[in-house]
């Protein structure tokens, strides 16, 4: 009996379980626990949420490891930390301190502007933002064992999250309508690995699990992007930026489960407080837009 | 025989094809009212603590502890393991479980997401042959009480155990494409167990 860690089935397979769920933006172990209790089903240690590295600038890096194992000892859900996009080492050191998922994340600053981590490399399974079809399966073919779509992380302005969902669901849709014989000029279109276009046409999905991320900040928007065929959902900035996050956290799971039944979501909405005041994308100016990351 | 998967949070859809490979045409159950419908229950893999605080909110607790004390077969996998477990050891303060199955189950028991592994392991149902099983920070069985079955065990510790209409396994056969344990539940758990209520 030989036991093999590591394996795509085990990394693509921890994703798996999270689907249906809320994965919560943590910044330290009292807002863990809070994100525990709500039900959320998996953590994200960082050191500050998009919301406060958009407002104070300067460079956002891999969080302290005392700060990440004292989210892990604070809770038993998986925790989760952020590498910035091609920096491996960040990436070796999370995996070294155990964290269950690493997220090759735009939120923070890049390290490398043409590469991105090889992530088959790793035990560690990764999560990587993509816009479009392209950008997804070149994550997957380094080694990406989970997509999300990027959003714009720190804003509470869902309508990237909505563009960037429509804009892969859209592409999933047209490849699954071609010839076989139009699969390659797609591929090359795509600019991703024929294989794994050949693979999306097929089975009309894409061959991780698909989550949505970035600027959703009400129950309303995670029920939205579960009706445009996310997974599950990634809520940054948008619970502990709000008046009151317990509450908050725990109307979004409700919503992310029956994000088909408007009226548990309108149940989950009451009542919540103040949302987190948000700022248009429209507004931003395009250097300071995360979303544009990652290649 | 209508057969349902908790659908409350997890991996739902793998547990829907495997039953579909079985020849069951399975339901969703996220309501009391859904489950009112079905004869049997898959507990599928996930977020244990997410799954029993959802299931107390929405008001399924209680009514799937009944069900599973008048009998109702169920197959639990990892978190539906844990779910099923009459008690737990490393859970989140003040976790519920559904119960009825007399074991104490270890959360998390392989460690974390960097020792899950896959192992090719033998299964206790007449067959020599090794089966896959996928562990994803999984839990391991401590402790059996009187009459519960162990079908399987890596290094000593049970990952497959039985008593009477409840099955759970610390892995995760959805994940793999073989259908041999969930093909076990519908034909030598749940079929037997439906039997004899009637």
């Amino acid at each position: 009996m030989s036991e093999v860690k590591g394996t795509g089935r085990v990394k693509r397979g921890m994703a798996e379980m999270l689907k249906g769920g809320v994965i919560m933006d943590v910044v330290n172990a009292e807002q863990a626990k809070i994100a525990e209790d709500a039900g959320a089903v998996a953590v994200m240690a960082l050191e500050r949420v998009p919301a406060d590295i958009r407002a104070q600038g300067g460079v956002a890096r891999m969080s302290d490891p005392d700060m990440i194992e004292k989210i892990q000892a604070a809770v038993s859900i998986p925790v989760m930390a952020k590498a910035r996009i091609g920096h491996f080492v960040e990436a070796q050191v999370l995996q070294s301190l155990g964290v269950d998922y690493i997220d090759e994340s735009e939120v923070l600053t890049p390290a490398d502007y043409e590469n991105h981590i090889d992530k088959w490399d790793f035990t560690i399974p990764f999560v990587c933002g993509a816009t479009n079809l392209g950008e997804a399966l070149r994550r997957i073919n380094e080694g990406a064992a989970m997509i999300r779509s990027k959003g714009e992380a720190g804003t509470g302005d869902v309508s990237n999250a909505m563009q960037h969902m429509r804009k892969i669901g859209g592409e999933i849709r047209r490849l699954s309508s071609m010839r076989e014989d139009e699969l390659y000029v797609a591929a090359k279109e795509l600019q991703a690995p024929y294989e794994l276009v050949k693979e999306v046409a097929q089975t009309g999905k894409l061959p991780v699990v698909l989550f949505t991320a970035g600027g959703i900040a009400t129950p309303a928007d995670a029920a939205l992007m579960m009706a445009m065929g996310a997974d599950g959902v990634f809520i940054g900035s948008g619970i502990f930026k709000s008046g009151n996050p317990a509450q908050r956290a725990a109307a979004c799971v409700k919503a992310t489960t029956f994000w088909n039944d408007a009226k548990v979501v309108a149940d989950a909405s009451r009542g919540l407080g103040e949302a987190m005041v948000g700022i248009n994308v429209a507004d931003l100016p395009a250097p300071h837009r995360l979303a544009d990351r990652g290649w | 025989m209508k057969v349902g998967v908790l659908a409350l949070q997890g991996d739902v859809r793998e547990h829907l094809s495997a039953l579909i490979a079985c020849g069951i045409d399975p339901v969703q159950v996220r309501r009391p009212s859904e489950l009112a419908e079905v004869d049997a229950l898959v507990l599928p893999g996930g977020e244990s603590t997410t799954i029993a605080q959802l299931a107390e909110i929405f008001g399924l607790l209680e009514p799937i502890r009944t069900r599973i004390s008048s009998g109702m077969p169920v197959y639990g996998s990892c978190a539906g393991m844990i779910l099923l477990a009459d008690s737990i050891l490393d859970a989140k303060e003040g976790q519920k479980t559904f119960g009825g199955l007399d074991i104490t189950v270890r959360r998390n028991a392989f460690g974390r997401q960097v020792d899950s592994f896959e192992s090719d392991i033998t299964f206790a149902d007449g067959s020599a042959d090794l089966i896959k099983a996928v562990f994803i920070r999984a839990p391991w069985v401590e402790q059996i009480g009187p009459g519960v079955k162990v079908l399987a065990s890596v290094d000593a510790h049970p990952v497959a155990v039985r008593s009477d209409h409840l099955l759970a396994t610390s892995f995760h056969p959805e994940l793999t494409g073989d259908h041999r344990i969930h093909r076990y539940f519908i034909e030598e758990v749940a079929k037997p167990a439906l039997e004899k209520v009637k």
